[in-house]
């Protein structure tokens, strides 16, 4: 009974350890980030990389959203004949939870492991040391682009994916489910407010910031070789992914809660 | 004299968890000599060399880099003592993203600010003078042999014209010609720059070609120090054993019967 309550009490503290370690990490790495020197090469290359090359995954991933939306809208709606919300259904859904959640978890999958196994492949062949001799500060240099460029190219993707997957629920709507096209548009453009585009980017940026700051922590904690690469890389995206959907409920109860 | 001394440890101790890596030990570093450390794997050797670049922090002690103490300083006072430091590294910990002449540039663009045209030309010197062609200098990291990415690492470490130059197992991994190379090369550049230098190693054929003064670790603390021809006929138990690579004497092996 006493190992099973010590066990317990082990967990719960190493649980609390870690969220300080995060939380410490994340300060000294915003700290940094706004101090001189900035990168900014490295922070249009992160750009490129996390906005530009995550384009694909994600503009099918909301497509694809839009579509089984506005299908499956289609046959729970039908039985009350409420059809023509589907438009209304699509257009907030995407832009309150669907295109936000979906495009941070893809690109938690795409570059919050890339960015962890760098790091830590970086960690464990002393290039993060080697930085430091070279008076260079690894928090500056790798971390604060990283973080940046997530902050501002996640709700630039998601914007492009609200569109896009709206697209989709707009092309299952008029060529397969016969809505005329026009009516389609102006209940979707009259039906959409600001604030579930703004509330959906603000979660944008948030799960952008989650995504870098997870993939830089693990990989600049990493250790142990290319087992430790693996298990950095693992523990990246799967904290990141459990994070995005926890703060996911936290700006939605921010922004819609009455 | 403390004044002659250019980096003084005392009472220097480390460990990892229940492990004592570093116990209580002292050191001293003559001001423009080179000091070479022996010792087995596991004996505290690259701990040491970490705890004075600041890459580890010891449990305590004191380390005096010009007669002003490292333990405990600010990160700007160690950003400024970094700029005197070259190292060169085990495992080389070239910047496997950046090519060649951008990694021997490193110091010089990001860590003094200057031009990159001005720094490529300076690159160009140094990879020159380890023996390496202008047209190495467009290549990346992974496209070179392990001779060659220890010439960069050692050009990359002697770019910024240092004060003091630490090598981590310079020779580890390399044949007898190679190594022999680089010990040559190390011991041109140290002379060149009239730098203190400072290596670690299991190499006796290093110690050497490249020492001035020897120390030999050993279970965390120094058991040895003098002058580097005396290693030969030390007097001194563990000294003679490591250096006729004897099984039997004071360094004991834990090996358990098959």
């Amino acid at each position: 009974m006493i190992s099973f309550l010590q066990t317990i009490g082990r967990t719960f503290l190493s649980g609390l350890e870690a969220i300080g370690r995060v939380t410490l990490f994340t300060l000294k790495s915003v700290l940094l980030a706004i101090q001189p020197p900035y990168y900014p090469r490295l922070i249009l290359k992160q750009m490129i990389e996390i906005g530009f090359y995550s384009l694909p995954v994600v503009g099918m991933t909301a497509i694809f959203t839009g579509m089984v939306l506005a299908l499956q809208t289609y046959t729970g709606f039908s039985r009350f004949s409420a059809e023509s919300a589907i438009p209304n259904v699509v257009v907030i859904s995407l832009t309150r939870e669907l295109g936000p959640v979906l495009a941070g978890l893809m690109v938690a999958g795409r570059v919050g492991a890339a960015m962890a196994a760098e790091l830590g492949t970086m960690r464990v062949t002393e290039q993060i040391d080697a930085l430091t001799t070279l008076s260079t500060n690894p928090f500056k240099y790798l971390v604060a682009p990283r973080l940046i460029a997530g902050l501002i190219m996640l709700p630039v993707l998601v914007l492009i994916a609200d569109i896009i997957g709206v697209a989709g629920g707009y092309l299952v709507s008029v060529v397969k489910l016969g809505f005329n096209h026009a009516t389609y548009l102006k209940n979707t453009v009259d039906f959409v407010q600001a604030l579930d585009v703004i509330s959906g980017l603000v979660k944008a940026g948030v799960f952008g910031f989650i995504v870098a700051l997870m993939g830089c922590y693990h990989g600049y904690h990493s250790h142990g070789g290319a087992q430790g690469v693996g298990k950095a890389t693992t523990n990246a995206v799967v904290t990141a992914s459990i994070l995005i959907l926890i703060f996911n409920y936290v700006v939605t109860e921010l922004f819609f809660a009455r | 004299m403390s004044t002659d001394l250019k980096i003084k440890v005392r009472g220097l101790s480390k460990a990892f968890g229940r492990k004592v890596v570093l116990n209580n030990l002292d050191l001293d570093v003559p001001r423009g000599q080179s000091l070479v450390v022996i010792g087995g794997s596991g004996t505290g050797k690259s701990v040491l060399i970490k705890c004075i670049l600041g890459l580890l922090t010891p449990d305590k002690g004191s380390i005096e880099i010009d007669g002003r103490e490292m333990v405990g300083a600010s990160s700007d006072q160690r950003e400024d003592a970094m700029r005197k430091f070259g190292m060169l590294f085990q495992g080389s910990a070239l910047f496997d993203s950046l090519p060649v002449w951008e990694n021997v540039a490193f110091g010089l663009i990001e860590g003094r600010g200057m031009k990159r045209r001005a720094a490529k030309e300076i690159a160009v010197r140094k990879l020159g003078a380890v023996g390496l062609g202008p047209e190495v200098g467009a290549l990346y990291p992974a496209e070179l042999s392990g001779g060659m990415q220890k010439r960069v690492s050692l050009a990359r470490a002697i770019a910024t014209e240092p004060e003091m130059i630490f090598f981590d197992e310079p020779t580890t991994g390399l044949d007898p010609i190679m190594s022999q190379v680089i010990n040559e090369l190390i011991s041109k550049c140290v002379n060149d720059l009239g730098a203190t230098a400072l290596t670690i190693t299991h190499d006796m054929h290093s110690l050497r070609e490249i020492g001035d003064q020897a120390a030999m670790i050993f279970e965390g603390k120094i058991v040895w120090a003098g002058p580097a021809g005396d290693v030969d006929h030390s007097g001194n138990g563990f000294v003679d054993q490591f250096v006729h690579g004897r099984a039997e004497g004071p360094i004991k092996m834990p090996i358990r019967p098959l």
